[in-house]
């Protein structure tokens, strides 16, 4: 029980975060970095959400069935811009692939390098 | 008359989403393809079930909340991940932020470019805006920035599986040398079906592609609706 309470108290942190401040934020991700710094901090002890949080994220997938069928609710919207859907995804998916990895090899080489002369 | 109360009613709902995924499930088992993604497979056969049935979409929609509503609880879970991983974030801080902020931005300002030269409308402008993360807290954006969850939803499931089966031939295409970049751009670009393509290398993979998963997945939740109004100021959508 314990469990639950912590993760559905985070969450409905997040929701009052939400509420009160007018942020642009879904309170889910909000519930996740409290989580996150209680946990660092030491407010919560690893051990007393492991095995829900375990359960939630490995069955995450699960979780979205249900708004993948909604998807037939729109099929007209889909259907009208079917080509700028498939096509703006497909380039955006490329485009974010090439980006990340690029930045991320070029900052890590220069690390590299900085650390061959700071030791020479 | 009293079939279709059967039909209708959240417990019969709830059965088949159940047994849709649980089917789903076993036939990847078998099967042993990342093509036959089990979130895939259950909304194919539920699908199936409620035209067969003549189940109303909408009555579908209001019996399937309660399983919906634990995508929130779960997202708030991804702290705990997020928590153990924190040591190698630190390690390498600088690309790591660095690296997802650049694929963050780039990801939602090319797309949101692509679909309005094409003349998407705007609800689809912005469902498909928050697409490289993985679903739940790609939904949230979306519907945080007024698009459709359901379509954003099934964008991010179908471009999760192609940029997991592909992802390794675009980076050695593009010259993505660093096994650790490759591993981190692997969870920005297709989250949690990346991740799971990089957890059957190795661990450690998995473990990178987390990384890039969470730390996109909380830029996008964040900077999203600032980089929408920031674009809106050229545009109308």
């Amino acid at each position: 029980m314990r469990q639950v309470v912590i993760i559905l108290g985070c969450l409905l942190f997040g929701e009052a975060v939400v509420h009160l401040t007018g942020i642009k934020m879904p309170s889910s991700i909000i519930g996740m970095l409290l989580l996150t710094l209680s946990l660092k901090i030491g407010w919560i002890k690893l051990e007393w959400v492991n095995e829900l949080s375990t359960f939630l994220t490995k069955n995450m997938a699960f979780f979205f069935v249900p708004p993948g069928v909604a998807i037939m609710l729109y099929m007209d919207l889909i259907k009208s811009s079917f080509w700028p859907i498939i096509i703006a995804s497909t380039l955006g998916t490329l485009i974010v692939f090439a980006c990340t990895g690029w930045t991320h090899q070029l900052f890590m080489r220069h690390k590299n390098t900085f650390k061959k002369n700071k030791n020479s | 008359m009293c079939m279709d109360a059967i039909l209708n009613s959240e417990i019969f709902i709830l059965t088949l989403t159940f047994l849709a995924y649980f089917t789903a499930q076993n036939i990847q088992q078998k099967a042993k393809s990342i093509l036959l993604n089990p979130v895939l497979i259950a909304i194919i056969l539920i699908i199936v079930v409620l035209i067969v049935f003549k189940i109303d979409f909408t009555a579908y929609h209001e019996g399937s909340r309660m399983i919906e509503f634990l995508l929130k609880p779960a997202i708030v879970a991804l702290g705990v991940p997020l928590y153990q991983q924190l040591g190698k974030i630190k390690k390498q801080a600088i690309p790591i932020i660095v690296s997802q902020l650049v694929g963050c931005v780039a990801g939602i300002v090319s797309v949101v470019l692509i679909a309005k030269a094409l003349g998407a409308p705007k609800e689809v402008i912005f469902s498909l805006a928050p697409k490289s993360v993985t679903t739940p807290i790609a939904m949230e954006v979306s519907k945080t920035l007024g698009g459709i969850p359901p379509l954003t939803a099934s964008v991010v499931i179908l471009f999760g599986i192609l940029g997991s089966i592909f992802g390794y031939e675009i980076m050695k295409l593009t010259r993505i040398k660093s096994s650790i970049s490759q591993g981190i751009s692997m969870g920005t670009a297709a989250h949690v079906l990346g991740a799971s393509k990089s957890m059957q290398i190795s661990g450690n993979f998995g473990a990178l592609s987390s990384i890039g998963l969470i730390v996109n997945g909380i830029l996008t939740a964040i900077l999203a609706p600032y980089i929408i109004d920031f674009l809106g100021l050229w545009m109308t959508f």
